[in-house]
C-alpha cells in the first residue's frame, strides 16, 4: 500500500506558473497546504549564461520528468505521427518554467473573451469559422482586471498602461481594455535596435509601445532590476530579476507558514471517495508511493499533464476519466498560432548580443478585432514583436537569405558580416478550438512507470493560415521601412507539443461543453479545481501565462472565500 | 521510450509498478543541477587509445575517437570553417576537439554515427579519390563535402546529408561555444562574429546601435557565482546505471 500522510486542507499539483501562484491566497486565508513538485529547486548560481548547456542541449528540461512524458503529435486521426521531440517543451522545477521563460506577461484584450459574441454583432455569426467549438468565456476582461492586478503586484510586472481608466496613453497600448492603475514598474528599457523599430512603426502611423514583463525594470520587493545580459531566455535569471513564483508568490506562501513544499513528488493519480469528491492524489518520491489525503485537490501542472492526470484517474463514479463523465476532458485544445515567423537581414549591425525577449517593441494594430475585417476572410490578428536577444551559436546558424553555401570560406564571410544584422519577429496570432484538435492517451507511448503519455491531435486550419499570411506580410512591411534589405518568411509548424498550449478543461457555465465552472472548479467533482492554460477557451494574440495566472488567483481567492460549502 | 507491455495501471503488479517506481524516484532525485545529463550521454565511457594520443602531435589527448578518425574529422571541420582571409577557423578553435570531448559526454548517443560516418568518409575518399579524406587537396576535400552535403556520396549510413550535417552542427557549436566545453579556443569564434563576451550586466549604453564593446573573453564558468555549478563537459567519471530508465 502507498504511505499514507496525514490530511492537509488543500494539495496543489505542481507549483509551476500557476500552482505558485494559487498558494499564496490561499496560505494567507490561513488554510494549510501542501505543494508536490515534481522538480526541485534552483538558485541563481544554476543559472549560468551558457548557449550550449541553455539552448542547444535543452538544461534543464533534459533529464526530468517532464521528459519521459513528451506529448505525441499527428495533426488529425488518420495522419502519421509527427517526429516526436527529445525534450519536453516546460521543465519541472519549483517555480516550473517561469525559471526561465521569456516573461512577457499580457492581458488579453477585451476581444479575446467575447470572440462569439462580438464576432456575430460586427460581421455575422456566419464569419465564426467553420467546426470552430469557441465559445465566449463566462465572464468579460472587467470581471478578471482586479486579478491580473493583483497578480501583477505579487510578481512584479513592468510595463506601460495604454488605458488608464479609460483614458488613452500612446506610450502604452492603446488597444488594452481598461486597467485600474499604471504597471508596478515602469517598462524594460528599449534599445538602439528597438527604438529604430518603434519610429519606423509611428511613421507608418501604427502604434508601437513597449511590452508588459515580470522582470524588473528597477527594484522591486527587495529583488534586482534586470541585468540585460542576454541569458535568461531558456537560461533563467542570475539576479532574480525575472518574477518566477519561485522567488515571488512560493516564498511568501512558505513565510505564512501554512504551505509545505514537496518537491520531487511525481503525481500520477487523483484519488475519489464514495461521493465522487476527490479525497487527495497519489505521489511517488524517491521510489515510494505516498497518498496525500486533501479536501480540496488543485490540478495546476501544465496542460498535457492536467489532462493526463484526469484521463488516467479512473474510478467506479468517474469510468471515463475524472470529470470526464461529459466526455469534455481533452477537448477544445489549440497550440498557439506563434510559428509563421518572419526574419529580416539589415544592412548594418543591430547590437542585438544583449538583452532579452521581453525588451522588445510591440505593435497591436493588428491583433485581434482591432482593425476592420470585413473585407477580410478571417477573424482575429496577429502581434507583432521585435526583441534584443541574441547567442552565439544562434548567431552563426543564422539563415544566409540565399546569398551564400552553407560551409567554406564564402560561408564564413557571410556570417562574420552578418551575425548581428538579423532579427527574427515574433508574430503571436489568435487561435482557435475546433471539433476535430483534441487531446487523448496514446495507445502506445508510455512512461517509464507504465502510464501512457499524452497524444495530440491537432492540426491548424484555414483562419490561422489566413492570420499568418496578413500578418506575416504586415511585418515585411515593418522591417523593409526599417531598412531592412531583405527578408524570409517561416513555415507556421505544426501544433504539437508547445509553450503555449491551451484547453483540454475548458472553462465554461455549460457542463456539456465545459470541463471547469466559471470559477475553475470541474463541474462534475466540487472539490476539484483545475489551473493553468488548460482551461483558456481563446488564445488571443499575447504570451498566455499572466492570464492563467489571473485566473490561477481567482480559483484559489473564490476557494478560501468558499471554504466551508468547497472544503466541507 | 515506448513500453507496450502492459495495458493499463490496473494491470501492472505491485512489483513492476515499484521496480519502475524505484527508477523514476531515483533519477528524480539526481536531477540536481550537476547532473542534468541525457541517459544516452552515460551509455559509454571515455576511451582513449594511448597510441592514437602519441600519434597526434600538437593536438589534445583524444578522449573519445581514434587517431585516424580525429585526422579525419579536423580535415572535415577544417574545411566548414576555414581558416582563411577572414581569419582563424575551426581548426584555430579546436572544435574537433570539442566534438572529440563531448563524444563521451552529451553527444554520445552521436558517437556511433561518428565512428561509422569517418569510415564512410574515408573509404569514399579513397574509392573516388585515391587517398583518405585528410590527405586530399583542400579543393578535392571541398568537392567531397560538396557531394556529401548535396547526398551524392556512397557508402553512408543512413546517408551523406545526414552525416555533413551533424558534422556540420558540431563544428558550429565547437567554434562559437562557451570554450570551458573545450573549442572555441582563444575565444577565435566570438571573436570571427564580433561577440563581445559574456558580461554578467549590461548597461543601457551597451544596447546602442554602436556600442564600440571591448570583448570580455571570459568564459560563464570563469565568473566565481558559476564556477561551482559547472555542468559535465565531457568523459563522466561514473556509470549511472539509475538513468538507464527505459
Amino acid at each position: 500500500m502507498a504511505i499514507g500522510l496525514k490530511k492537509t486542507d488543500v494539495v496543489i499539483v505542481g507549483l509551476g506558473a500557476v500552482g505558485g501562484v494559487a498558494a499564496l491566497p490561499l496560505a494567507r486565508a490561513g488554510l494549510d497546504v501542501i505543494g508536490l513538485e515534481a522538480g526541485t529547486w534552483l538558485t541563481p548560481a544554476d543559472f549560468a549564461p551558457d548557449e550550449l548547456r541553455n539552448n542547444v542541449r535543452g538544461w534543464p528540461q533534459a533529464a526530468q520528468k517532464a521528459n519521459h512524458e513528451v506529448p505525441t503529435h499527428r495533426p488529425n486521426a488518420s495522419a502519421a505521427y509527427s517526429p516526436r521531440p527529445a525534450i519536453h517543451p516546460m521543465m519541472n522545477a519549483v517555480g516550473g518554467t517561469t525559471l526561465h521563460y521569456w516573461a512577457q506577461s499580457w492581458r488579453l484584450n477585451p476581444w479575446d473573451f467575447k470572440v462569439v459574441s462580438e464576432t456575430s454583432r460586427r460581421y455575422g455569426a456566419s464569419r465564426i469559422p467553420k467546426g470552430s467549438t469557441v465559445e465566449d468565456w463566462p465572464f468579460g476582461l472587467d470581471e478578471l482586471e482586479p486579478y491580473y492586478e493583483e497578480v501583477e503586484n505579487e510578481l512584479g510586472v513592468s510595463g506601460k498602461a495604454g488605458n488608464l481608466n479609460g483614458k488613452i496613453d500612446p506610450r502604452g497600448n492603446i488597444f488594452e481594455g481598461s486597467r485600474k492603475h499604471e504597471y508596478p514598474m515602469p517598462p524594460l528599457r528599449g534599445t538602439g535596435f528597438t527604438e529604430l523599430m518603434a519610429t519606423t512603426a509611428r511613421k507608418l502611423g501604427w502604434h508601437p509601445f513597449p511590452g508588459p514583463a515580470a522582470i524588473n525594470s528597477r527594484t522591486y520587493q527587495n529583488r534586482a532590476g534586470c541585468a540585460y545580459h542576454g541569458y535568461c531566455n531558456r537560461g533563467g535569471c542570475h539576479v532574480s530579476a525575472k518574477g518566477s513564483t519561485a522567488v515571488t508568490t512560493i516564498p511568501k506562501a512558505q513565510e505564512t507558514k501554512r504551505l509545505e513544499v514537496v518537491t520531487q513528488a511525481i503525481v500520477t493519480t487523483i484519488e475519489v471517495d464514495k461521493d465522487g469528491r476527490v479525497s487527495g492524489v497519489n505521489y511517488v518520491k524517491n521510489g515510494e508511493e505516498y497518498f496525500q489525503p486533501a479536501d480540496v485537490v488543485l490540478l495546476a501542472s501544465y496542460v498535457y499533464e492536467n489532462v493526463r492526470v484526469l484521463l488516467l484517474s479512473k474510478s467506479k463514479a468517474y469510468p471515463n476519466g475524472l470529470s470526464n463523465n461529459h466526455a469534455q476532458v481533452g477537448r477544445h485544445y489549440f497550440s498557439h498560432n506563434t510559428g509563421a515567423s518572419v526574419t529580416a537581414l539589415f544592412p548594418r549591425d543591430l547590437n542585438n548580443w544583449y538583452g532579452l525577449p521581453a525588451q522588445g517593441a510591440a505593435v497591436d494594430d493588428w491583433a485581434d478585432d482591432n482593425f476592420d475585417h470585413s473585407g477580410l476572410d478571417f477573424i482575429g490578428g496577429g502581434n507583432l514583436w521585435v526583441y534584443s536577444d541574441r547567442r552565439p551559436i544562434s548567431a552563426a546558424n543564422m539563415s544566409t537569405f540565399g546569398q551564400a553555401p552553407q560551409w567554406g570560406s564564402a560561408w564564413k564571410a557571410f556570417v562574420k558580416k552578418n551575425a548581428d544584422r538579423w532579427n527574427t519577429a515574433y508574430l503571436q496570432k489568435t487561435t482557435l478550438p475546433y471539433e476535430d484538435n483534441y487531446l487523448d492517451l496514446d495507445p502506445s507511448v508510455r512512461d517509464p512507470l507504465g502510464f501512457p503519455v499524452c497524444r495530440i491531435t491537432a492540426e491548424f486550419n484555414d483562419n490561422e493560415n489566413k492570420i499568418a499570411a496578413f500578418v506575416q506580410d504586415k511585418m515585411v512591411e515593418w522591417f523593409m521601412t526599417a531598412g531592412a534589405v531583405a527578408t524570409e518568411k517561416g513555415p507556421i509548424g505544426t501544433m504539437g507539443p508547445t509553450t503555449h498550449a491551451y484547453g483540454g478543461t475548458r472553462m465554461g457555465n455549460n457542463p456539456d461543453t465545459n470541463v471547469v465552472d466559471r470559477w475553475g472548479f470541474s463541474h462534475e467533482v466540487p472539490n476539484l479545481g483545475i489551473l493553468g492554460a488548460s482551461v483558456m477557451g481563446t488564445s488571443g494574440a499575447h504570451n498566455p501565462t499572466l492570464t492563467a495566472q489571473a485566473l490561477a488567483w481567482r480559483t484559489a481567492e473564490y476557494l478560501a472565500r468558499n471554504w466551508k460549502t468547497i472544503g466541507k | 521510450m515506448a513500453n507496450t507491455a502492459d495495458d493499463e495501471r490496473g494491470t501492472l503488479s505491485r512489483r513492476e509498478l515499484l521496480k519502475r517506481v524505484g527508477l523514476v524516484g531515483a533519477a528524480a532525485a539526481s536531477a540536481s543541477a550537476q547532473a542534468l545529463i541525457p541517459a544516452a550521454a552515460m551509455a559509454r565511457p571515455a576511451e582513449a587509445s594511448p597510441s592514437a594520443q602519441a600519434g597526434a602531435l600538437g593536438r589534445e589527448a583524444l578522449e573519445t575517437l581514434t587517431a585516424a578518425e580525429a585526422d579525419t574529422l579536423e580535415a572535415m571541420v577544417a574545411r566548414v570553417i576555414p581558416t582563411d582571409d577572414n581569419g582563424p577557423g575551426a581548426t584555430e578553435a579546436r572544435a574537433a576537439h570539442y566534438i572529440d570531448r563531448a563524444l563521451s559526454g552529451a553527444l554520445a548517443s552521436s558517437l556511433e554515427a561518428y565512428r561509422s560516418g569517418l569510415s564512410a568518409v574515408d573509404n569514399y575518399a579513397r574509392a573516388s579519390k585515391g587517398a583518405p579524406f585528410a590527405r586530399l587537396s583542400t579543393q578535392q576535400q571541398d568537392a567531397m563535402l560538396q557531394d556529401m552535403e548535396n547526398n551524392v556520396a556512397s557508402g553512408f549510413a543512413p546517408d551523406a546529408s545526414t552525416f555533413f550535417n551533424l558534422v556540420r552542427a558540431h563544428t558550429i557549436q565547437g567554434t562559437f561555444s562557451d570554450p570551458y566545453y573545450g573549442g572555441n579556443a582563444n575565444f577565435v569564434g566570438w571573436d570571427l562574429i564580433g561577440y563581445p563576451g559574456v558580461r554578467l550586466a549590461v548597461t543601457a549604453n551597451d544596447q546602442r546601435l554602436d556600442p564600440k564593446l571591448i570583448p570580455t573573453h571570459k568564459s560563464a564558468y570563469d565568473y566565481a557565482m558559476f564556477s561551482r555549478t559547472r555542468p559535465a563537459r565531457a568523459s563522466l567519471k561514473r556509470r549511472d546505471a539509475r538513468w538507464r530508465l527505459v
